[in-house]
């Protein structure tokens, strides 16, 4: 069962998260994209310094079952990687809005975060 | 995702995959459940216990009356007559250029013999079937049952424990590919010591509409053993790991049996039977490609139709990949030209437009320990 969307963040409508601290946005995938990819057992992260456009593919994440693209809730350059997903993947589904985080990124432009959702529309998205 | 197609199918145990909260996908125009918690969770319940199908999709057909032997002998490409009262096996049925239709169980069984098909195919199998049998050069029956019966496959080591507990059939006795009829938690069935998972286990065949009986039975019994209902996300890992082809990855109309590492189920000597010339020159010949296994050398996951590289040229492509639940290893098998297919050697597969290093290796992948002579 997914967990409610914690509503310190935004949302897209690929199912990723960003939650802004200053100039760094770190992103991760939401709990409702990591139960239906199932059992997550490997993510392609992105290399440091990458330069990330707002919903384009930035890496891939891949269960049992299928693989699937990851795309970016906003744009900037990757600053740092969740290094633990190499070695547990699977937090991705125990913890994807915690522990299971993958990338900071320094935000490129804050105005973006307007194309996102609040956790109560994205709530409203996922619904039934 | 695509559309969902118009009417997808329900087996006669769809309530209960909703009741379960299954994830549900269609699958060969049913709606089937993929997994019920983790495919991972499931593969290894069926690894170490039991873990429960439902199969009710596959198709049945059955085959009876006076020529009915004559008939399965020139329809399939192994040798049914060799088959005793309550014995099973591996078969296919091929096309007259040797492309394989489908693979399929063939079952001696009372009144004749039962073809058990993938539901993808069984339009194309029952159309073969119908269109041989009324050439009228056999006194023969074809019937479909596969509306009517069920098919439930409680699969793993604790398997032969589980249905102990719930007949009176001696199953000590009922060797790997036998079968024998009787009740099974009071309902009548074909019990068949037979699966797609590499582990012992059983397929219990019954009457569509004492499946959900039959179903319940088992979940409630099997509840100390470990029992757990696992959907096709794993039946697919475990079948994999165990290196059994499934048709629309390892096989289609556009590979032989030899090809796939298969030639042994065909049997030449018979006599005629469709498909026999064009398999015979390719046994001639041998295979211009065959199936083999690889292990990834590294993270990445190799997957249906990623190409596979020989001396850094495209030489084939993979069939089915997936990490393995059971060995922790990426798995892989694919085509190679059969001059390149060599245990050991190294090969690439292209993942995302990146060449990945792996190995070819000794299929299957996983084979169940043996049980202890105690």
């Amino acid at each position: 069962m997914s967990t409610t969307p914690p509503d310190d963040r935004r949302y897209s409508r690929e199912h990723e998260w960003v939650r802004v601290e200053g100039a760094v946005a770190m992103i991760g995938i939401t709990s409702f994209a990591a139960d239906e990819l199932g059992d997550i057992v490997y993510v392609e992260l992105p290399e440091v310094g990458a330069r990330l456009t707002q919903f384009s593919s930035f890496g891939v994440v891949e269960s049992v079952k299928a693989v699937s693209d990851l795309f970016a809730p906003v744009s900037g350059e990757v600053a740092e990687v969740n290094g633990d997903l190499r070695t547990s993947p699977e937090l991705l589904n125990t913890d994807p809005f915690g522990s299971g985080w993958i990338a900071k990124v320094t935000l490129g432009d804050p105005a973006e975060m307007d194309k996102l959702m609040d956790a109560a529309a994205y709530a409203e998205l996922t619904a039934g | 995702m695509t559309e969902a197609p118009a009417l997808l199918r329900h087996t006669p145990l769809h309530a209960s995959h909703l009741a379960l909260q299954a994830r549900m996908v269609p699958y060969a125009g049913y709606e089937m459940p993929v997994q019920y918690t983790s495919i991972i969770d499931e593969h290894r319940t069926v690894r170490s216990a039991v873990g429960l199908f439902d199969l009710s999709h596959m198709g049945e057909i059955h085959l009876s009356g006076p020529e009915a032997l004559a008939f399965v002998r020139y329809a399939v490409v192994s040798d049914p007559g060799l088959l005793e009262p309550g014995q099973a096996q591996y078969s296919m049925l091929c096309a007259p250029d040797g492309g394989i239709i489908d693979d399929v169980i063939v079952y001696r069984v009372e009144d004749g013999y039962l073809i058990v098909c993938n539901a993808a195919n069984h339009d194309a199998v029952l159309a073969q079937l119908q269109s041989l049998g009324g050439r009228g050069d056999f006194d023969v029956q074809v019937s479909d049952r596969s509306d009517e019966t069920a098919l439930i496959a409680p699969q793993g080591p604790k398997a032969a424990e589980l249905l102990a507990r719930l007949t009176d059939l001696d199953l000590s006795t009922l060797g790997n590919y036998r079968s024998i009829q009787g009740r099974v938690a009071g309902t009548e069935c074909l019990v068949a010591r037979t699966g797609y998972t590499g582990e012992d286990g059983f397929e219990l065949f019954c009457a569509a509409r004492r499946a959900q009986r039959l179903w319940d039975a088992l979940i409630s019994t099997g509840e100390d053993l470990g029992l757990r209902p696992c959907g096709l996300g794993s039946r697919d890992t475990l079948r994999l790991e165990a290196g059994m082809p499934l048709y629309g990855n390892e096989l289609d109309r556009s590979v032989n049996p030899y090809e796939a590492n298969l030639g042994r189920v065909v049997k030449l000597e018979k006599g005629e039977f469709v498909g026999r010339g064009a398999l015979a020159a390719v046994q001639q010949t041998g295979p211009q490609r065959k199936l083999v296994g690889l292990v990834m050398r590294d993270e990445a996951i190799a997957r249906h139709g990623y190409p596979v590289l020989v001396d850094g040229t495209e030489a084939g492509s993979v069939t089915s990949g997936t990490l393995s639940p059971t060995l922790g290893e990426r798995i892989a098998m694919a085509y190679l030209p059969a001059a390149r297919a060599a245990v050991g050697a190294a090969v690439e597969v292209l993942v995302r437009e990146r060449p990945h290093p792996a190995e070819q290796v000794k299929l299957p992948f996983y084979r169940r320990p043996k049980p202890d002579a105690a």
